[in-house]
């Protein structure tokens, strides 16, 4: 081992991996928001008396659950435009991607929680004249979302590492300026142990704030 | 229509298995009746019948001014009907369900508030009212985890009359309790039938049927096996069955 480390050239790219991680934390938080939108909607339809919805909804979290999240990335980009005629640029199909990739797993956490819920629960609300629908919403659903923010923020902190996937689609995310700074310098191992410093400094907030919530969540109960 | 309930030829079955055969009951208003029997009789699965969180196959049910018909080619009541029928009958459950994410307070001000869209400040002045009456003044803003099973129970109670229901519903309200709370929830719902509150009760407490219902019905295997005034069934049985089930109680006094 005579290699020598110099991470000064690597300063010289500070603002390239800064904005390489903007796009990765906004691309984060879009994918989780809209990912939990698709995740809402598939749990509600896989709870509904609908055979057909809950089928579509078991094809949809099942495609995306079992297909490597890198050969939906490909497929989306590459093989949608061929087979729909529906041309998405690079940004756009990362973000179709990972939100229906993300919601697959947020759905069986929301679905998940809703039905740890006891019945009972529900039928004390019947009992006393709401709808179903109204049941949902002031009994079951505020009681279900405390069980699924732990889950739901571990996913979410799994959906930022994915992220670094839309680089191969050239997106111009941390890791993506990454590769940019590494062709450029030869400096290969300085920069790809800065961009890996990068993610664990910023998700290393998050873990503690999963940690808090899961203990909160014990007392609670 | 002089009766507040009226059951007839009410019909359910949970697949193979018959639960209810052939059920008519009538209720007048200000009665309490018992039903009791052993378990798997099909008391419960009738009081559940009654606000329709079990569907009836065949038959038909009316409370008050409300009535459903069943089976038959009649057309199933909508979610919507469903929950309009259900805001006139009380229920209260074996395992109280009060809602753990709301206060005492809110647990009860739950139903005017959402169901029948009372402002919160009326519901919230109920609600303390009820609270008072079954005892519980001094618990109104803390969560039921807090709560001793009898105390849960009496909210429950308090629940289920914030509502002005036409009838209350109790499924072995008492069974899950702890004997030495027993007697605080016997006792709200003693005072209950003193005020002339409707009331049907599944219970295993034969003394307290005795000395609160008016009638007793006793079922056996999804039939009324024997029904009448609550003394002459439990003191003079006319049935093999009713004697015998009775008699495993006689020891308790």
């Amino acid at each position: 081992m005579s290699y020598t480390w110099n991470f000064d050239i690597v300063w010289g790219y500070r603002w390239i991996l800064l904005s390489g991680t903007a796009v990765t934390i906004g691309l984060t938080i879009a994918v989780i928001v809209f990912g939990l939108v698709a995740g809402l909607v598939a749990a509600i339809a896989q709870l509904s008396r609908s055979p057909v919805l809950r089928w579509m909804s078991w094809a949809y979290i099942e495609m995306f659950r079992l297909t490597p999240l890198l050969v939906l990335l490909l497929w989306f980009y590459y093989a949608l435009p061929i087979v729909t005629g529906i041309k998405l640029d690079a940004l756009t199909a990362s973000i179709v991607t990972l939100t229906l990739y993300g919601g697959s797993f947020y759905a069986e956490i929301i679905r998940g929680g809703i039905v740890s819920i006891d019945s009972g629960q529900s039928e004390a609300g019947m009992a006393l004249g709401m709808t179903p629908a109204r049941v949902m919403r002031r009994i079951v659903l505020p009681q279900a979302i405390k069980r699924m923010i732990p889950p739901l923020m571990n996913q979410s902190i799994i959906q930022f590492k994915n992220t670094s996937l839309v680089s191969v689609l050239a997106v111009p995310d941390l890791l993506y300026q990454g590769q940019v700074a590494a062709m450029d310098t030869y400096r290969a191992l300085e920069v790809y142990t800065i961009v890996a410093a990068i993610y664990v400094v910023v998700l290393l907030p998050l873990t503690v704030v999963v940690k808090r919530a899961e203990k909160r969540l014990a007392q609670s109960n | 229509m002089s009766y507040r309930i009226e059951v007839t030829g009410l019909r359910k079955s949970f697949g193979t298995l018959t639960v209810l055969r052939d059920i008519s009951l009538k209720v007048e208003p200000g009665q309490v009746v018992a039903l009791i029997g052993p378990s798997g009789s099909g008391k419960s699965t009738l009081l559940r019948c009654l606000n329709l969180l079990v569907m009836p196959e065949g038959g038909q049910v009316r409370i008050g001014g409300d009535c459903f018909t069943f089976g038959g080619g009649s057309k199933m009541p909508g979610t919507k009907e469903q929950a309009r029928f259900r805001s006139n009958t009380g229920m209260v459950f074996q395992h109280f369900n009060l809602f753990p994410h709301m206060t005492v307070v809110q647990n009860v001000m739950e139903g005017p508030v959402s169901v029948k869209g009372m402002p919160k400040r009326e519901a919230d002045a109920i609600a303390r009212k009820l609270l008072a009456k079954v005892g519980l003044s001094d618990k109104v803003d803390v969560f039921p985890n807090k709560l001793s099973g009898g105390q849960k129970q009496r909210v429950a109670i308090a629940r289920a009359l914030a509502m002005e229901p036409e009838v209350m519903l109790f499924d072995e309200a008492t069974s899950a309790l702890d004997p030495e709370l027993v007697g605080e929830v016997l006792g709200v719902m003693r005072d209950l039938a003193a005020e002339g509150m409707t009331m049907i009760i599944v219970t295993h407490e034969i003394s307290f049927a005795r000395e609160v219902a008016d009638r007793v019905v006793f079922m056996r295997d999804g039939v009324i096996v024997e029904e009448g005034p609550a003394r002459e069934v439990i003191d003079t049985p006319q049935q093999e069955a009713t004697r015998t089930f009775l008699s495993h109680f006689h020891n308790r006094g």
